[in-house]
């Protein structure tokens, strides 16, 4: 059982569901990356995604683009990603999820990645652009050393996909809530609560939810309906915004009100 | 040859692409397929390409290239004469037709250049669907006359500002819009790239060059052609041309764009320079730093400003089925002079760079020897960017 097993596995006897915040490593660098990664860990998330730049992201909205964009101007690659995460394992447990496009993986190996990530207490992995079609190798070498690699299902997936992408997941499966890339959106498909109930007879594995979350009432509204929400762009953009310490704490303010109502209601 | 069935020539290709495309691509491979069936389709298809694009286009003897060059018989394909001026409405034709077939009702495509833009932006007047343009800002400000081309034929064209603003970042766009718009939107990807079934489906309907120079040839010569040459920038033309001489002792030359030349980074020349990665859906030759981000990639031809290159051309490379060279900006500009003052005809940027290539190319060949160039494009839209540049001198 891996580190995000045991998590899902502790809220869902407490009655709660896991927050994943999201935040690209290296935005505005790595340093405020790390006290931005403790203060979102301290303040109630379960799980922390952190995003390696990338130069064509072609899943992500304008928000995370420029993210991107911030994190690669002082030459951020996966390999200080991976060290960050290393140094936040010395400070946190906090279930540490990277998220990265394939190519820069390729390029680094997908055998070293995978050893590396474990090596410096990465828990798993999500890469958008790698559907199960091409995703065998990737899955084998993470798999070997301990590392889940995280998979993604879409509204357009079907149930078959769905079924298969639940067997092949490892600590929860990815459920994207709209057709359409990342970035906060004020209204949610009307659709999506009942997808997710379909999803989550399809598969066994614990469900987080994804793309387009961005305040404490549309996280209240899919809490039945999941064991995870991820909040990503919401976040990203008070990052962008950054101004010292001041910021640091409204980024707290804000996964503590993400949180809330993800925890047992009385 | 055929791709396998998850779309690898070789090692290359694949669908590297959000799970929410996923259904649309194996959607959009079961409807090629059933199409590649139907007789129907094919009377459709063909039926447009002559009364309406003006196939076949002809195979020219250019005389005076030839005698200036002073070794093969140098045979033009003149793709600049197909309708919109490029080669590029064989494929939005063809998948044009499959759009609709499948019921959508948007197209959205990206261009660099500007020829696919107009060349999917005429397509979808003549079948009355709604269409989006995806153009980097600054191929906007270089192909001032396309955009307004576009515009006329009633499509929207999307100013992109991301990255390097070109030809990439387009695509980058398109995809976006795709992932968002996925259900009644149909993405004409207008080279032989991108995630499988595009690089197959877009081989074969640019096929049609090939064919028609092969059997042109054959009419008026009895032989096959020593060497085909053509740009290469995504590579369809290129891919058009060659893909049906396959089996054929004929050697095919792509020339990619070497920009600033090739020892300043400056430049497009993704086969001849670049190593092998993932961008846009496919497994491919890349532009890319060591960490595998992609570099910009620089010409003076935008329709060649691309930092990838079609799979099944890496997998010709890889083969050795095919060779690729490179030319610079320079070189292109000759070679555009060249053609305009031998043969009276302005050659789009792109395909200046084959032209360019066969001053190096001819002293291998004799005057018994036949190599075919694909002319893909009119150089029309490049005349005041070639002013500029002349005139500054």
């Amino acid at each position: 059982m891996t580190r995000i097993d045991r998590v899902f596995r502790r809220l869902k006897a407490k009655g709660e569901k896991a927050l994943i915040p999201f935040i690209t490593a290296g935005d505005p660098d790595l340093e405020t990356s790390r006290r931005i990664a403790l203060e979102i860990a301290a303040r109630g998330a379960d799980l922390l995604e952190l995003g390696i730049p990338f130069s064509d992201p072609l899943a992500d909205g304008p928000t995370i683009q420029a993210a991107s964009n911030r994190a690669l101007k002082h030459d951020v690659h996966l390999e200080d990603v991976l060290k960050l995460a290393g140094k936040l394992r010395a400070d946190t447990d906090i279930p540490l999820v990277l998220m990265g496009y394939y190519n820069p993986i390729l390029q680094y190996g997908l055998e070293r990645t995978a050893k590396e990530a474990a090596r410096q207490g990465v828990c798993g992995f999500i890469i958008p652009d790698l559907p199960l079609e091409e995703a065998g190798a990737w899955r084998a070498a993470a798999i070997k050393t301990g590392l889940a690699p995280i998979f993604l299902a879409a509204p357009t997936s079907g149930p078959e996909r769905i079924k298969k992408l639940g067997q092949l997941t490892k600590g929860f499966l990815y459920y994207v809530s709209l057709t359409g890339i990342t970035g906060a959106r004020t209204a949610l498909p009307p659709e999506l609560a009942q997808e997710l109930e379909d999803v989550r007879r399809l598969v066994r594995c614990p469900v987080a939810v994804g793309f387009g979350i961005s305040t404490p009432e549309q996280v209240r509204d899919l809490s039945p309906y999941v064991d995870g929400v991820v909040v990503g762009s919401a976040i990203v953009q008070k990052v962008a915004n950054y101004a010292g310490e001041s910021t640091i704490k409204e980024i707290g303010d804000f996964i503590a009100a993400l949180k809330a109502p993800l925890r047992r209601q009385p | 040859m055929q791709p396998d069935r998850r779309g690898h020539f070789g090692k290359f290709g694949g669908r590297f692409v959000p799970e929410t495309l996923m259904p649309a691509l194996l959607e959009l491979e079961e409807a090629y397929k059933r199409i590649t069936r139907s007789p129907e389709f094919h009377q459709e298809l063909a039926w447009y390409l002559k009364e309406y694009v003006g196939r076949p286009t002809p195979l020219y003897l250019a005389r005076q290239l030839t005698e200036t060059l002073g070794g093969p018989q140098i045979y033009l394909k003149r793709e600049d004469l197909a309708h919109t001026g490029a080669h590029k409405i064989n494929n939005t034709m063809g998948q044009g037709l499959l759009a609709k077939r499948m019921g959508k009702r948007r197209l959205i495509a990206e261009t660099g250049a500007g020829q696919h833009g107009v060349a999917t932006a005429t397509v979808a007047a003549l079948l009355g669907l709604e269409c989006d343009i995806f153009m980097g800002t600054e191929d906007i400000r270089r192909q001032r006359l396309n955009v307004m081309r576009m515009k006329l034929l009633g499509s929207r064209v999307v100013p992109v500002e991301s990255g390097s603003c070109t030809l990439k970042d387009a695509m980058n766009e398109a995809i976006r819009d795709w992932v968002t718009n996925v259900r009644h939107t149909y993405y004409v990807i207008g080279s032989v790239a991108g995630p499988h079934p595009y690089p197959m489906l877009v081989r074969d309907f640019q096929a049609v060059i090939g064919k028609e120079a092969r059997a042109q040839l054959r009419r008026r010569t009895g032989r096959l052609p020593d060497a085909l040459v053509a740009c290469v920038g995504g590579g369809s033309n290129a891919m058009g041309l060659f893909h049906p001489f396959l089996k054929d002792p004929v050697r095919f030359i792509g020339v990619e764009a070497a920009g600033h030349g090739l020892p300043t980074g400056c430049h497009s020349a993704t086969l001849v320079a670049g190593t092998v990665g993932v961008l846009h859906g496919a497994l491919s030759y890349l532009l890319q730093n060591p960490w595998g981000n992609i570099c910009e990639a620089h010409s003076l031809a935008p329709g060649l400003d691309y930092p990838g290159v079609g799979p099944e051309h890496a997998y010709f490379k890889e083969t050795g089925r095919a060779e690729y060279v490179a030319v610079t900006d320079d070189e292109a500009l000759e070679g555009f002079k060249l053609l305009a003052r031998t043969e009276g005809i302005l050659p789009a940027l792109e395909s200046a760079h084959a032209i360019a290539y066969l001053s190096k190319l001819a002293p291998e060949y004799s005057a018994k020897d036949i190599i075919i160039v694909n002319l893909s494009g009119r150089g029309d839209k490049d005349v005041e960017a070639v002013a500029e540049i002349l005139e500054g001198e």
